[in-house]
């Protein structure tokens, strides 16, 4: 089901709202993609890590006699070694500060320890295990409340004389006198923990690079995986100005050739990365770095791991009048999270949601603990996950509690469309909003009240079938620069269009694809500003050498920020285009209009030129006094944040002698303004709900009181497949951006954030007349079981 | 380390290398043989991006050693096109925007072809367990699902329509 947009633009063209084929899959389907696996240099060696086994240790000493006798070794990098350069440690996108390799402690179980370099994969990975490593383990922090006890050790002395604690930052929003005020007035009061666990983005495409080092031409190319290039190459200048090293920003390529899946775990900088640009300046050679799996899955950075307590209050007819929410993040032993710089809990006090009220306090405070870096995103924009499940959670509690229908409780609550632009209580001002529409098309897809029959009828039998809600309103698109900046560096983004002398069009972007098809939409963008066809329009990214700077790929920043610069550049040749045709119809640019790819000349449509003939004349015939050439680049800085929403429902039946829950069927109504391209809009939907349903599950990366990390293969790592997976069943309400030049709004995760308290509500609707009030993700058989039996339903 | 000699026929094409005996199937594909299509996506054969035939089987070339290949027939993902003719599942793939990131993708095509040769005309259910060995992270799966049933009707289309007549010379 969904309420249909109609395109401007012929197929042929393939303007926004057409369903284009991606440009980029043909290289895809026949094996001819070019992951950074698939790049090999000449004279390239090899780096593997030698990584620790303990999550806290002191390291006595680093032998490496016998790795060095291995044929083909031929050198193995220590933390002392860097110690030399300054380059042992390096800042985090947080302002932190992380080991590249430790001098004397490791600070959590598979950190790098040793980097040993060869000539070939294998001979890398004897050396690996050939280096002997003497540790003194010390005591373990895994658990962030007892990291914050006063008789806890200090995890990072080198923090200085006035940070001898575990607590990294505080931060709060909103008015905590009327959050407090608003709850001891409250008719009703809810409160409950909430457990957002640790988990693993876990792209199939493990981080990995090559690092290639040109001392004659003082060059440095780093071909990586990377959501993020420009940042990269940012970062890797003031990391080499701080050593001391001769690589200048200008002379640092970064390229990112196609990335198998990125989600936010390829936005940080890991050691990986540094250490094999190391050694390629040491060694004057290209080298390889390639994690495989279980690195991948112990030691790049992780995602969630939220300790929330919230309060909600409310009138008994249901009607919310505050919330009050007091969060510990456990961020491991370095706050390396990708949150732009003013916001260390990312955009958590979005955590209002949908629903309107005016009271609202939100705190959070960040923990060292002995795990590794914590607190980037797992295909969610800042904490919006966090926040969403908490909100979602509390309001389905509050239903249940005074016996209102969850829907019916969520339509009384909502932000009505006419209040829109609406500041919430936290400070942000949702730009656009519909959300009653996006419940109601989700409540009739699915036959909400017939399933409430049904369930009715279930119960009655002792069988155990839920039906869960969640309204979501996500946050994304940062940002603004006069709030938004990572490491100081402003959160634009960028979009560069050079139009050929026979019409054909190259486009650069400052955002990179991962697979959401950017060569295709951003095409499409062009495509609807300008006229030219799809088929025409080239879209390049992921070279710092060539493409305009911007910010990268993360937060579902990209179409509403480089989306918009593109089309903004193309209005600046669409606007230089009137003049040269102005020129060419010998008519005066007022008196022209713009129709389908043609300026013509009003009330006489016969006296056009197209965009193509226009595009000729600009480089074989363009007026005296204007420049020659039809290019243009923006440099976008939006005005606001944008604001998807949707409204999903699930049912779930729950197995009375397994635990085991089975998602029977999952509507999911997403409202992302404008559309692109609705294929790809719901392929973006289809895996954004697939890693919601994952982490509500199956995945989470769990550690023992030793600080052992006990998912570190997909063996123990759940990953959703086929077989689990739901069918899907998506619909669109469309609620344009009032801010955004083509009314987008951004798609890419909407549904990792709006589907786990769906899942979760389901799971508790079907068990709250047992008595159960919440249970944290993953909803495994295993826990699920236990409360079954504990309620004396499972034997 | 000594080294043994392997000769394999790789998208009909034989291919020898003199290979240490620990070395990996895709490695070998890969850094030998130059066939960056088939990829690596864990350690344990739970992703399946390593996917090819081995003398017409499905395998995970990551859990299989080059010399155990030692005189085997091998296809993979570089081998599946005619020239420029699609194979039906490349085509479906496209059509039903079957991948996103496409680092799964050829792993799943090769599963795929191999469910097909199995199972012409698989349930929805059978196609779904038939590459639960085969882990894609951007997709959530419907659109592969979708491209298999594509695929399948058209091959079962090509293969029970009459043969082309010969061209009148």
């Amino acid at each position: 089901m969904t309420i249909e947009m109609e395109p401007q633009t012929t197929p042929e063209v393939g303007g926004m709202g057409h369903s284009v084929k991606r440009k980029e899959d043909p290289r895809f389907i026949q094996g001819q993609g070019e992951y950074i696996d698939d790049v090999n240099l000449p004279g390239q060696l090899w780096l593997d890590i030698v990584r620790s086994p303990y999550a806290h240790a002191k390291i006595r000493s680093i032998d490496a006699s016998e790795a060095l006798k291995i044929p083909g070794v031929a050198a193995v990098i220590t933390g002392k070694d860097l110690e030399g350069y300054k380059l042992h440690w390096m800042p985090t996108l947080a302002g932190d500060m992380q080991m590249v390799l430790p001098v004397d402690t490791v600070m959590y179980q598979a950190q790098e320890v040793a980097a040993v370099i060869a000539t070939s994969r294998y001979a890398a990975a004897d050396g690996v295990a050939a280096v002997y490593v003497d540790y003194e383990p010390l005591p373990v922090i895994v658990d962030p409340f007892e990291a914050l006890k006063p008789d806890a050790i200090v995890l990072r002395p080198d923090k200085g004389p006035d940070k001898q604690t575990n607590h990294i930052w505080h931060w709060e929003s909103g008015d905590e006198a009327k959050a407090d005020a608003a709850l001891a007035a409250a008719d009703v009061t809810i409160s409950q923990d909430i457990y957002i666990p640790r988990i693993h983005v876990a792209s199939i495409e493990t981080c990995g690079c090559v690092a290639d080092w040109d001392p004659v031409r003082e060059q440095l190319t780093l071909h990586m995986t990377s959501q993020a290039p420009h940042a990269i190459r940012t970062v890797l200048a003031l990391v080499a100005g701080g050593a001391g090293l001769p690589i200048y920003e200008h002379n640092i390529r970064v390229k990112t050739h196609d990335i198998g899946g990125g989600f936010g775990g390829k936005v940080p900088v890991y050691p990986g990365y540094v250490l094999a640009v190391a050694a390629s300046f040491l060694t004057g050679k290209p080298v390889k770095w390639i994690e495989d799996r279980s690195e991948n899955l112990q030691a790049d950075s992780f995602a969630r791991d939220y300790h929330i307590h919230a309060e909600m209050g409310a009138t008994k007819e249901g009607k919310i009048t505050g919330l009050k929410v007091k969060t510990i993040a456990d961020h491991g032993y370095t706050d390396a999270a990708a949150d732009p710089s003013k916001f260390p809990a990312g955009l958590f006090n979005v955590i209002t949601g949908s629903y309107d009220f005016d009271n609202a306090f939100v705190e959070v405070d960040g923990v060292y603990t002995n795990k590794p870096p914590g607190g980037v995103a797992y295909r969610c924009s800042f904490r919006v996950t966090e926040a969403v499940h908490a909100i979602e959670r509390m309001v389905d509690i509050l239903a249940h509690d005074i016996g209102k229908d969850p829907a019916q409780l969520r339509m009384e609550n909502f932000i009505q469309p006419e209040q829109f632009p609406y500041t919430t209580p936290t400070g942000w001002e949702y730009d656009s909003g519909n959300y009653g529409a996006a419940l109601t098309m989700a409540m009739e897809m699915i036959d909400y009240e017939g399933l409430r029959k049904e369930q009715a009828e279930k119960r009655e039998r002792g069988e155990l079938m839920g039906i869960g809600i969640s309204s979501f309103t996500e946050i994304v698109g940062a940002g603004p620069s006069h709030t938004f900046d990572i490491l100081g560096i402003k959160m634009f983004d960028s979009c560069e269009i050079r139009v050929h002398p026979t019409g054909k069009v190259l486009a650069r972007i400052g955002v990179q694809t991962q697979g959401q098809g950017h060569e295709t939409t951003f095409a499409q963008i062009i495509a609807e500003e300008l006229g030219f066809p799809v088929s025409d329009i080239k879209i390049e990214y992921g070279d710092t050498d060539t493409a305009p700077y911007g910010l990268g790929t993360y937060a579902s920043r990209s179409t509403p920020v480089a989306g918009a610069a593109t089309a903004i550049a193309a209005r600046k040749i669409k606007e230089k285009a009137r003049h040269l045709a102005a020129h060419l119809l010998e008519a005066s640019a007022d008196d022209l209009e713009w129709t389908n790819g043609k300026w013509s000349v009003k009330g006489s449509p016969d006296r056009f030129k197209t965009i193509q003939e226009i595009a000729f004349a600009a480089y074989t015939n363009h007026p005296q006094g204007m420049e020659a050439g039809l290019e243009a680049v923006d440099y976008y800085d939006p005005p606001n944040l944008t604001f998807p929403f949707g409204s999903y429902i699930c049912v779930v039946d729950i197995d009375k002698g397994t635990g085991q829950v089975t998602v029977r069927r999952f509507v999911a109504v997403d409202d992302c303004g404008n559309i692109i391209n609705p294929m790809i809009v719901d392929g973006q939907i289809h895996g954004g709900l697939t890693m919601g349903f994952a982490p509500a599950l199956y995945e989470e990366i769990t550690y023992d009181e030793r600080g052992n990390n006990l998912a570190g293969t997909f063996m123990d790592y759940l990953l959703p497949t086929a077989m689990e997976t739901p069918a899907w069943e998506t619909g669109k309400t469309i609620t344009p951006s009032p801010h955004h030049p083509i009314g987008a709004k951004g798609v890419g995760e909407s549904a990792t954030v709006g589907a786990p308290p769906a899942i979760a509500n389901a799971v508790v609707d079907a068990l709250w007349h047992l008595g159960v009030r919440n249970i944290d993700i993953p909803m495994t058989p295993q826990k699920v079981w236990k409360i079954l039996h504990e309620k004396g339903v499972a034997p | 380390m000594t080294t043994q000699h392997v000769s394999v026929t790789v998208n009909g094409e034989v291919r020898e290398a003199d290979v240490e005996p620990r070395l990996l199937l895709v490695h070998l594909l890969r850094e030998n043989f130059g066939l960056t299509g088939t990829h690596v996506g864990c350690d344990t054969s739970n992703c399946g991006a390593c996917t090819v035939h081995v003398d017409g089987v499905s395998a995970k070339s990551c859990t299989m050693l080059a010399v155990q290949a030692n005189g085997s027939t091998i296809k993979t993902i570089e081998g599946m096109a005619n020239g420029a003719d699609l194979h039906p599942l490349q085509q479906a793939f496209w059509d039903q925007h079957g991948l996103q990131c496409g680092f799964c993708t050829p792993g799943m095509i090769m599963q795929s072809a191999w469910l097909l040769e199995q199972n012409p005309d698989p349930s929805e259910a059978e196609i779904r367990e038939g590459i639960s060995g085969n882990l894609c992270r951007c997709t959530g799966y419907v659109n592969i699902v979708k491209s298999i049933q594509q695929a399948a009707q058209q091959m079962q289309a090509a293969e029970s329509a009459p043969a082309e007549p010969a061209a009148a010379s």
